[in-house]
């Protein structure tokens, strides 16, 4: 089901709620699961991104989100002069993908560790995003739970032992998907929460043996 | 409890014998897992930005493309000189979706509802209302989670996306929630509301979304018009008792079938429609050149 404040909401600056606020969650989005700001970010659009972004100030939101800005936040529209004077390189191309939401936004960021992050989400109306693709596996969440994702080796039990750290923090897992590239390789876990897991359960599930990363995003609270 | 089709909702309102709002507020309290205090304060604030969307209208701000602004101030002055074909009330609708839709053109604050392009439709029907003391806070918010009701349940089934289905799925959509509020807020019961809601839908069904050069200024604002007015002449209609003759989920369902059938031009691709006319492209060149 639908939240109902994402029927009515967000409250946002115009013009558009799936190119400009939704776009603006893009961002935001991706800049947590890179977990630092990015120091260059190349964006590709998709569709009618690609078509109408720019007049929807597309462009500007998802830079704006990279910096960190809420859809409310009025400084939205000077979010290239914003990236400019915090040094962060930003371009724009067309992307070309198969089969993706007309809204679609393709990001490729750096971070200052040398970490890389390539995300690629849909705008899917009234504000809301998916998030379809991660550093290459195909995933499928929203931001509207709390979010766990764990990259791990395909070994047999890691999902057993994530979901029991998770129970004993007494969080409720609402949905939660593994996808592998390949049989022994890497795999990619994502758990949607009820409630926040907590740092230390963070913690205790990086340790687990396989983990090699543990990325989580908070429902935000609007 | 999710809110999946409207005969749901109706059928909880009789198994329980409460109000349409308080079904939404419920499912809101289990889903968010909030009090219903926290649930009705959100409510509350939201309801405060739509007014302040109205009440913050600047008549001197033009958009982007300098083809929105002013007409929100047009129609007030118009309507203050007594010359006005329709009452205070439809004055006051016209005059507020305008506004509404202009500010959102111009990149100031407003409440998507859904969707930022049909962001003047509630708040046109229910600011008037509010404002010449025909509705308290309270009924107004109660409005409100009738209109999320039924925009939750179109979300679900169809879509509320131009994107996705087209204006009928934006303007449509909450032509549909305001026709349903408004319904309520004037003592309409369950079947009422949907016969409103059925009826808004209807009459906007298979309306493209063809923004000239992509942006959300022409057609887009004074089609907030249009949806406000269906809107009221839809609850006005399911008030007299008329219903609508298709069930109100299957209208929905229809929209949603519509929406997937329409060619991507008129899904917010700026291809088609109004867009593809000779005066929409040298729109769309002028902002490239």
């Amino acid at each position: 089901m639908l939240d109902i404040f994402d029927i009515l909401g967000p409250v946002m600056v115009g013009p558009s709620s799936s190119h400009t606020a939704g776009a603006v969650r893009i961002g935001r989005m991706a800049r947590t699961l890179l977990g630092e700001e990015p120091v260059r970010a190349e964006i590709g659009l998709y569709g009618s991104f690609a078509e109408t972004g720019r007049g929807h100030g597309t462009d500007r939101a998802l830079v704006a989100g990279l910096l960190g800005m809420a859809p409310d936040d009025l400084r939205i529209p000077r979010s290239f002069t914003l990236a400019g004077e915090r040094g962060m390189e930003f371009s724009f191309y067309p992307a070309r993908l198969r089969e993706a939401h007309p809204n679609t936004a393709l990001l490729t960021l750096d971070a200052e560790s040398g970490r890389r992050l390539e995300m690629q989400a849909a705008s899917t109306g009234g504000g809301r995003i998916r998030v379809d693709r991660l550093n290459g596996v195909e995933v499928s969440f929203t931001g509207q739970f709390n979010t766990l994702i764990v990259r791990h080796r395909d070994i047999t039990g890691a999902l057993a032992e994530v979901a029991r750290e998770v129970s004993r923090a007494r969080v409720n897992i609402a949905g939660t998907s593994l996808c592998r590239d390949r049989r022994g390789g890497d795999a990619l876990m994502v758990m949607e929460t009820d409630q926040k897991i907590p740092p230390v359960t963070r913690l205790l599930i990086s340790e687990i043996p396989g983990v090699k990363r543990v990325t989580y995003y908070e429902r935000e609270e609007d | 409890m999710a809110l999946d089709s409207m005969r749901e909702i109706l059928d909880k309102m009789e198994e329980r014998n409460i109000p349409f709002w308080r079904v939404v507020l419920e499912t809101d309290m289990e889903e968010r897992q909030v009090t219903e205090e926290a649930s009705w304060e959100k409510m509350r604030l939201t309801w405060q930005a739509m007014r302040e969307s109205v009440d913050s209208y600047q008549k001197d701000l033009r958009s982007l493309s300098g083809l929105v602004g002013g007409d929100g101030e047009r129609m007030r002055a118009y309507a203050a000189g007594g010359k006005a074909l329709s009452g205070p009330y439809l004055q006051g609708v016209i005059a507020a979706a305008l506004c509404v839709g202009e500010s959102n053109a111009c990149m100031r604050k407003i409440v998507a509802a859904p969707t930022a392009g049909a962001c003047g439709v509630l708040p046109a029907v229910l600011a008037p209302l509010f404002r010449s003391g025909q509705a308290e806070e309270e009924d107004v918010v109660r409005a409100l989670y009738v209109a999320a009701g039924i925009g939750a349940v179109i979300g679900y089934r169809a879509c509320i996306a131009g994107a996705s289905g087209g204006c009928q799925a934006e303007i449509g959509s909450a032509s549909a929630m305001a026709a349903g509020a408004l319904t309520a807020l004037r003592g309409g019961d369950g079947a009422q509301i949907s016969h409103a809601a059925a009826m808004a839908l209807k009459n906007l069904m298979g309306l493209i979304c063809d923004p000239v050069a992509g942006l959300v200024e022409v057609p887009c604002v004074k089609r907030n018009v249009v949806g406000a007015v269906n809107a009221v002449s839809c609850a006005d209609m399911a008030l007299a008792g008329i219903e609508s003759r298709i069930p109100v989920d299957e209208v929905i369902d229809c929209m949603g079938d519509v929406g997937r059938r329409m060619p991507v031009e008129f899904r917010e691709t700026a291809l088609g429609g109004l867009a593809a006319t000779p005066f929409g492209k040298s729109v769309k060149e002028a902002m490239e050149g």
